[in-house]
């Protein structure tokens, strides 16, 4: 940390920040990276004496500053990224440092959502690190007065072979500077047998701070002088505060003042739920405060949303006809002529984030200008809602990114950052607002419920001649415009409209659903229930028709093709890539289920007793994924899952141990969604409340060992955070009925036949 | 007044003899690297030594540690790393780390009492310790390495 003081103050940064009015912070209690990224000032790459790209500087003492511009939840995109930049620029890893970018548009995207960090910043890196590389060897050339062809680079220096000189960057630093940053024709990218980083990736950057406790999340964030803050929300969405006890609060010792916040607009969008705060010189004081504010509320229409009854209205939705996404051939003519007819429904409930750390943010507001620090996956997303709440230019909302303790989507809405930049305004000072546990299972974004319902018509050999499929589920869109109740074609194409199977009569519908809560984003989106159905089902064929489910989901996907998805799905966004770098490759799916099946053993291990193993596969985010996994179901019921081996294609994969560590967590996560994991409402508000009514995967519980098998691939890079998810619970689910017969059709296990 | 040592340093705390002891390290000490999860002991996320043994900060309140020794994973280490710490590195264990803390400090607690842990020993003692991002097979790896076990 010293260093890092150190080199802020030889650029004048502390002037600088001092001068605009920001605060200085705390230096016994702020880790080096929220120094990092200064405020108007600039990084410490802008500052570097050369700096030909907003992601990387290099200074004359050889430091390598790089800027990760994506939030870091755990999935290692703020190390994998930049690692690019590094192994293209030629750069020693260990003379690298990072800085994690503010929310700022000159990077581009932020919102680290999607699983695409490396997918959309390859390129993008690739030609940053090329163009400083270049910069650097040009000024080494010109120095030594030999052809720049002659010279090249070695780990962090230019080397001219045939005098045998070698130059370090940080020495080519200034000469470099003056040169003409290069245009892209001119570059020339590192062929793959130089490549250092990309394909065998790096620790976490910030592995050993986390280790001792000094990495710095959200939730430690910390300002001279600030207050701490906890938030009554309504209990139904949409209510608003009828009446509240100002003073009671005040009782408890620490309590400073109550503030309301008001009701959001409809759409809800990012707004915060509204309420009342309380203000406190410590975060327990904050939540015993909120004990005796006794708020009356006006809970408003969504009073009536019981879980109970609307899981009923789905699936009598998902029964009638509903709005065509896909179709090949006709498939009403194909049910007409017969053939043995399977019908299934499915159900899956809403679902709560519950990442480790809950919703917190920093905020200290002065003279119109507000500095925010929020463990965010979508710092421009704050800057947004910030600058829209304090009614300020967006440019006068700087968002610092922490750490993240887990985002999984949720922190993708900036809901609670807001809060903090309200209240900072309110009170004068600088204000943290910290969710507690129960806040955040009850005032989420809850991942969609969903009732699917499935109809195939067979012939003798058990194959498909007609398949249809409906999903309804309250669309995500209703967060963000009244009235939405279909599924966007994003939605629809999270593995509802792009199933690889080889059925001549194939349809996807979708029908309406009115949101009562807010609908978001979380670990793999739609593909969770569009999966749960879609690999379920096959496996009833499969045993329908008598026929091993391997082989039998072998024979549904059918001969080695490219799917031309958008002839079926016009309106199929294959996650915003075109068909012809990212196609749907059946060859590509067929090689994971091979690959899971072999190494599972599948079909050669005799199980015991009460064992069985189960298989499926899904594409999403561009990447195949197939699951087998091993259960164990004891005479009560109880379920263990002793194995999971999983089979991925994710096109180049730049951190291979990031990845594997990335399945092995999805596998965890997916267990959840499979054992316990259900939020459900009664008249509008959320019954579960903690980690005791909302039970999440603990080690006992968990697959005792993930395997994951990475296929070696150079197609371009797809995703790796989400796609191990989807195809989890079908894998369980189809193998609890290899070893009991017992057909899961609804999660959680802890709702139906099989115990949790 | 309510005397106590953290990490070596002598305190006293003369606020709410509730407040638990979590806060008072976070809030009042500044000493940020123990979580907050849930406030019920329900994750672990808020794991702490009391007199060199694991307890939940989160429901402990300051009162009930009077005159005692609290370590955090500030100080869990004199010097350099902590064995446990050591291999949560090797292992690449975290992924968001939020809980680790807590992990490496139950891990530690678990290790003093038994240094040879077998499945079910380290499932017993490291079940209450919840992890989102799912670490747990790192986690458990990683014990049994510290354990002088080949995994």
């Amino acid at each position: 940390m010293s260093d890092n003081i150190l080199n802020i103050s030889r650029r004048g940064f502390l002037q600088g920040v001092a001068s605009t009015g920001a605060l200085i912070l705390s230096v016994r209690l702020v880790p080096d990276f929220l120094w990092a990224a200064e405020t108007a000032s600039g990084t410490h790459a802008d500052h570097a004496v050369l700096h030909p790209s907003a992601f990387v500087g290099i200074d004359t003492d050889g430091t390598v500053y790089l800027v990760a511009h994506r939030s870091e939840m755990g999935t290692s995109s703020r190390t994998s990224v930049p690692l690019i930049l590094a192994d293209e620029l030629d750069a020693d890893w260990k003379r690298v440092k990072l800085e994690q970018a503010i929310g700022d548009p000159r990077y581009g995207d932020q919102d680290t959502d999607g699983s695409h960090s490396v997918r959309s910043f390859y390129e993008v890196m690739r030609e940053a690190g090329a163009t400083a590389r270049l910069m650097l060897t040009r000024a080494a050339a010109q120095q030594w007065g030999v052809p720049v062809s002659e010279c090249q680079s070695d780990l962090h220096v230019i080397v001219h072979r045939a005098s045998n000189r070698r130059v370090g960057y940080g020495e080519l630093a200034a000469a470099a500077a003056a040169l003409p940053v290069p245009k892209k024709e001119e570059l020339h990218f590192k062929p793959k047998s130089a490549w250092r980083y990309i394909g065998k990736g790096a620790s976490s950057y910030d592995l050993a701070d986390i280790c001792t406790g000094k990495a710095g999340f959200g939730m430690d964030a910390r300002l001279d002088g600030m207050v701490y803050a906890s938030v009554e929300h309504p209990p139904v969405l949409g209510g608003k505060v009828k009446s509240y006890d100002e003073k009671a609060p005040l009782q408890v010792k620490g309590v400073k003042q109550t503030i309301p916040i008001k009701p959001f607009t409809p759409p809800h969008h990012f707004q915060p739920l509204g309420g009342v705060a309380v203000i406190a010189d410590n975060t327990w004081a904050a939540f015993q405060g909120r004990k005796k504010l006794n708020v009356a509320w006006d809970n408003g229409v969504n009073s009536s949303y019981n879980s109970d009854q609307y899981k009923k209205e789905l699936q009598q939705t998902a029964r009638k006809p509903g709005k065509v996404a896909r179709n090949i051939g006709d498939v009403d003519a194909a049910f007409a002529k017969g053939g043995k007819i399977v019908e299934a429904e499915y159900y899956v409930p809403l679902l709560a984030h519950a990442t480790m750390e809950p919703p917190v943010a920093l905020a200290d507001y002065r003279d119109g200008k507000v500095t925010v620090w929020a463990p965010t996956q979508n710092p421009q997303a704050v800057q947004e809602t910030v600058a829209s709440e304090l009614g300020i230019p967006k440019e006068n909302v700087i968002c610092h990114v922490p750490l993240l303790g887990g985002g999984f989507g949720r922190k993708s809405k900036p809901d609670y950052a807001a809060e903090a930049a309200i209240l900072s305004k309110a009170v004068g000072r600088p204000v943290k607002v910290v969710w507690s546990r129960e806040d955040d299972i009850k005032f989420g974004y809850y991942h969609a419920v969903a009732a699917m319902y499935m109809k195939a018509a067979l012939d003798e050999k058990g194959k498909p001649t007609a398949w249809l499929q409906r999903s309804v589920f309250p669309p995500i869109g209703s967060t963000f415009a009244l009235n939405t109740t279909y599924g966007s074609a994003g939605e629809l194409g999270l593995g509802w409209t792009d199933l690889p199977f080889d059925i001549p009569n194939h349809r996807a519908e979708n029908g309406p659903a009115e949101n009562h809560v807010r609908i978001g984003w979380f670990r793999s989106v739609a593909n969770i229930y569009h999966a749960f159905a879609a690999q379920s089902f096959a496996n009833e064929l499969a045993h329908e028709s008598g026929r091993d489910s391997l082989e039998y989901l072998l024979d549904l996907i059918g001969p080695a093709r490219i799917v031309d998805v958008k002839a079926s799905a016009p309106e199929y966004e294959n996650y915003g890539e075109s068909p012809s770098l990212y196609p749907l490759d059946t060859t590509r799916v067929r090689r994971v289920v091979e690959l899971a099946a072999e190494k599972a053993g599948w079909g050669k291990r005799k199980l015991g007793k009460g064992a069985g193993m189960g298989i499926a596969v899904h594409r999403s985010f561009l990447t195949y994924v197939a699951t087998v996994a091993e259960v164990e179901v004891d005479d009560k019921g109880e379920v263990k899952i002793p194995s999971v081996h999983t089979a991925v294609d994710a096109g180049l994969v730049v951190n291979p141990e990031a990845t594997r560590a990335q399945f092995e967590g999805a596998a965890v996560f997916g267990t959840s969604i499979v054992r316990s994991g259900e939020i459900t409402a009664k008249d509008g508000a959320i019954e579960q409340s903690n980690f005791d009514s909302y039970p999440v995967a603990r080690m006992n519980e968990a697959p005792y060992k993930t395997n994951v098998y990475i296929v070696d691939s150079d197609a371009p890079p797809a995703g790796v955070g989400e796609p191990g998810v989807p195809p989890f619970a079908p894998a369980v689910c189809n193998a609890i009925f290899a070893a009991t017969g017992r057909r899961i059709r609804e999660l959680p296990l802890s709702k139906t036949t099989a115990s949790a | 007044m309510i005397p106590l040592k953290v990490n070596g340093v002598q305190r006293s705390f003369d606020g709410d003899p509730d407040l638990p002891l979590l806060w008072y390290l976070r809030d009042v000490l500044g000493l940020t690297g123990t979580k907050f999860g849930c406030g019920m002991a329900l994750c672990g996320a808020c794991t702490v030594h009391l007199d060199g043994k694991a307890i939940r900060s989160c429901v402990t309140g300051v009162g009930k540690v009077a005159g005692k020794e609290i370590t955090t994973i500030e100080a869990i280490s004199k010097d350099g790393l902590h064995p446990v710490q050591q291999k949560w590195i090797e292992f690449n264990v975290p992924q968001c780390g939020y809980c680790q803390s807590g992990q490496i400090m139950q891990a530690i607690s678990l290790l003093k009492e038994k240094p040879k842990p077998s499945d079910e020993d380290i499932e017993g003692s490291m079940s209450g310790n919840i992890c989102r991002c799912g670490t747990y097979q790192r986690i458990r790896a990683a014990i049994k390495a510290v354990a002088g076990e080949n995994v």
